[in-house]
């Protein structure tokens, strides 16, 4: 036990053993900086928001009384004559999952040092986001203005499908928006190079929120567009 | 680049100097603890006068006009969801667990002021919405605190159009202020102790603090979820909660939604409430008991571990608020054994309590009459508990006055107790004065015994039958005279509880300028806390170097030492080491 060392003890032992010397070690309990600690306990209540919501759905789509309207043929769209189910979905899901990608690339140049790859990496992430919520504006105005679905109802059966799907999906958005933003703000202050004193942390609890999201949508997806 | 812990990081916090950084919008975890209290002891004050209204109907129905129906339920309404979040919550968790953490763990400050001093603001934004329902048209809302749909948002409920919208408002608010607050909490716990101080030489109440703010943390977006979506029903028309009915003769737009999901998520926060508010108690009251019986807490590791699993099973019995809603058998059956199951641990801290004061040299100081008086509603309050937790006792006592007299007893009256044992305590702390001690036993024993003549009788009452939440009871055959008479009987008790608060108003207010001087560390306690250079600590807490930590916080009465306790800070002597009684704590 370090109780009186002076120095920043750090504990490389590995597994379950390094585990408990973490935990019953003095001054911290994890060898992180603690804005990457906060993230991931405020990702941990975040978590809980989603699953509420997404428990909430499937209640509502239990107990709704009216037909549940059949999900690959509202999310259909008709491309160059070709009608497909779930195409614009597959599409927005595929830029997410891409901007993680990219996310991770920049997590790693910034620890490596490398300002500019990681300015432009993560500026990359932030707009596959942005184009992520412009699909999304546009998904929202089809079903709303073509398909006439509605919060509180829609021609197609159950009004809790409508409820729901905006709820939910509005949720996330805001999360995404949310996030272009902070990496948008973040990539522009590595691009200044203000964190050369700091460190490039913030860099990686940026990823952590913005993996996050993505991950939110990998669910939001299996459970809305695929049941 | 090299992560360096905050205990070793050496520059000091930039003092503020201004008046108005330093106390309006201050970053100083202590100033926003008091801004914290103030604002929650105020609004505490406005619910306490609102159940002295409904008191005032309830025993002496007819005889006040300006109470009717309407009022009643949202002097109920108020009072509950005041007391519970905005007084209880934002007191324990807002008040003391900004002010104690950093000083008890030897910090400087919370990880992120800034974030913490936005916590407040937020926090008093709430309130100002709640307070700002009694002004709009219709009034608050009468839902009951619980705002059970579909009459929280219908025609026929008082406040259904204003009222309610507000309420949901401000709960949201409150529940951004509270995030902000408790990922504060809990990395500062977790990341920004000071050397020596490990987890388990924590002081219970630290324990109690970060335990709760784990639980809120994982509690609070269920209430944020449902509030959303009954805003949703409310304003815009979904159906998330309401099903197809007619209202006033009128078929509404609503079909198909699920009012017992809304029971769900609400009692899915509801319950670990409970322990939000409950496992700051129990820590505080642990730490004065031990401090004022001169005597290490009895069974520290079980009483860590006890914190925990009742933090853990607090998840898992949401639904014995519900067995009166409907519910398959083997459901009931399975809350009704986890709810059991966590008295397994409860009983665990009480024993201990009693055991730490068992041949302890106990200073019958304000607060450890306080402490001690919570041991006796605790467990009052738990024992009817264990009635209420089986399924087959609790429907015919649901939605009666033992109900009431059960969760307020164990809620309402316990914590209450430890908040004012915790003031008392740690007053000389925070003003560096003594408070006046006749005010302050005056105001235990009115404030003890009343909440028995208070509530010893609603349990009888309960069993009788009466039904809680009525406006009058009018003629029922089922319910005798004599109930009315005991219902006389509680409100002038409750009433003169009310007004001996003022005890403890006045003691805070004329102490902070008159009360004695006290100096260092008046109780002769161990924990950190009380060994700051300043009295009260100044900004950044500890001056020019950080403590550090030998011990854990329970040395009372060692044997062989000079005094009878040794703060943590002090190193561990040659005497202690070869004295064989001793064991080192880590």
């Amino acid at each position: 036990m370090s109780v009186d060392t002076d120095k920043t003890t750090t504990f490389t032992e590995p597994g379950i053993s390094g585990m408990v010397s973490d935990w019953s070690s003095d001054k911290q309990a994890f060898d992180m900086p603690w804005g990457k600690l906060m993230m991931w306990i405020f990702l941990l209540s975040d978590t809980f928001i989603f699953s509420i919501f997404l428990t909430g759905y499937m209640n509502v789509r239990m107990s709704a009384t009216d037909q549940w309207p059949n999900s690959s043929e509202v999310f259909a769209l008709t491309l160059f004559g070709v009608h497909l189910p779930l195409i614009l979905i597959a599409i927005m899901t595929f830029v997410l999952i891409t901007s993680s990608g990219t996310m991770a690339m920049a997590v790693n140049y910034a620890y490596r040092g490398d300002r500019r790859k990681t300015a432009i990496l993560m500026a990359i992430t932030a707009l596959l986001g942005a184009s992520f919520v412009g699909m999304q504006a546009f998904e929202w105005t089809k079903l709303i203005v073509e398909e006439g679905i509605r919060p509180w109802g829609n021609p197609m059966g159950a009004a809790q499908f409508g409820s729901t799907f905006f709820m939910i999906t509005g949720f996330h958005g805001m999360h995404v928006t949310a996030g272009v933003i902070y990496l948008a703000i973040v990539a522009r202050k590595v691009g200044r190079g203000d964190y050369e004193k700091k460190g490039y942390a913030i860099v990686e609890i940026a990823g952590l929120y913005w993996h996050f999201v993505d991950l939110v949508w990998v669910f939001i997806f299996a459970f809305f567009y695929l049941w | 680049m090299q992560h360096v812990a905050i205990a070793d990081q050496t520059e000091e916090l930039h003092d503020p100097h201004s008046f108005i950084t330093k106390y309006v919008w201050s970053q100083d975890h202590k100033v926003i603890a008091i801004q914290y209290g103030g604002t929650a002891i105020f609004v505490g004050l406005v619910a306490l006068v609102l159940s002295g209204l409904m008191r005032l109907q309830l025993g002496f129905p007819e005889s006040f006009d300006f109470i009717d129906p309407s009022a009643y339920l949202q002097f109920v309404t108020m009072h509950g969801m005041i007391m519970v979040i905005y007084l209880l919550t934002a007191l324990l968790l807002g008040g003391f667990g900004n002010y104690l953490i950093p000083l008890m763990i030897g910090a400087r400050d919370m990880v992120f002021p800034y974030l913490n001093m936005l916590s407040f603001w937020f926090y008093l934004l709430s309130v100002i919405i709640l307070l700002s329902s009694f002004f709009v048209p219709g009034g608050p809302t009468g839902a009951g605190w619980t705002l059970y749909p579909p009459q929280a948002i219908l025609e026929g409920t008082p406040g259904y159009d204003w009222g309610i919208i507000l309420m949901l408002a401000s709960l949201a608010v409150f529940i951004i202020a509270f995030t902000m607050g408790g990922l504060n909490y809990v990395t500062t716990v977790l990341q920004a102790r000071t050397h020596g101080m490990t987890l388990m030489r924590m002081p219970l109440t630290i324990w109690g603090i970060f335990t709760a703010t784990v639980l809120g943390l994982l509690a609070f977006p269920a209430l944020l979820v449902s509030a959303i979506m009954m805003m949703l029903d409310k304003l815009i028309g979904t159906s998330f909660f309401m099903p197809a009915l007619v209202s006033l003769g009128e078929n509404l737009d609503y079909t198909g939604g699920s009012p017992v999901l809304f029971q769900h998520l609400f009692w899915f926060f509801g319950h670990p409430e409970v322990y939000i508010v409950a496992l700051p108690a129990f820590g505080m009251v642990s730490d004065v008991l031990a401090t004022h019986a001169r005597k290490n807490i009895f069974g520290y590791r079980m009483m860590v571990w006890a914190i925990v699993a009742i933090g853990g099973l607090s998840f898992i019995v949401w639904a014995h608020h519900m067995y009166v809603s409907g519910m398959h058998p083997a459901f009931g059956f399975f809350f009704a054994t986890t709810t059991l199951i966590i008295a397994v641990p409860t009983a665990i801290k009480v024993y201990n309590w009693v055991l730490t004061l068992w041949q302890g040299n106990i200073h019958l100081t304000v607060p450890m009459l306080f402490a001690i008086g919570f041991i006796f509603t605790f467990t009052h309050g738990g024992l009817t508990g264990l009635f209420l937790g089986n399924v087959v006792i609790d429907l015919p006592l649901s939605d009666t006055y033992f109900v009431v007299a059960h969760f307020h007893m164990v809620m309402g009256v316990s914590p209450i107790m430890v908040l004012f044992a915790a003031i008392y305590h740690w007053y000389p702390l925070m003003t560096g004065r003594m408070f006046n001690v006749t005010l302050g036993k005056l105001h235990f024993w009115f404030t003890f015994l009343g909440t028995y003549a208070i509530y010893l009788p609603m349990h009888y009452i309960g069993i009788l039958g009466v039904p809680r939440r009525y406006f009058a009871m009018g003629t029922t055959d089922f319910i005798p005279e004599s109930a009315q008479t005991l219902n006389a009987s509680i409100t002038v008790s409750a009433l003169i509880v009310g007004m001996s608060q003022l005890f403890f108003l006045a003691n805070v207010f004329w102490s902070i300028r008159n009360g004695e001087k006290t100096g260092h560390n008046p109780w002769g306690a161990t924990s950190l806390e009380w060994q700051t250079p300043d009295v009260p600590p100044k900004h950044g807490n500890w001056g020019k170097e950080l403590p550090r930590v030998y011990r854990w916080a329970y040395d009372y009465s060692v044997p062989g030492a000079k005094e009878d306790f040794i703060p943590q800070n002090h190193p561990v002597t040659k005497e202690e080491q070869t004295g064989g009684e001793h064991e080192e704590k880590a």
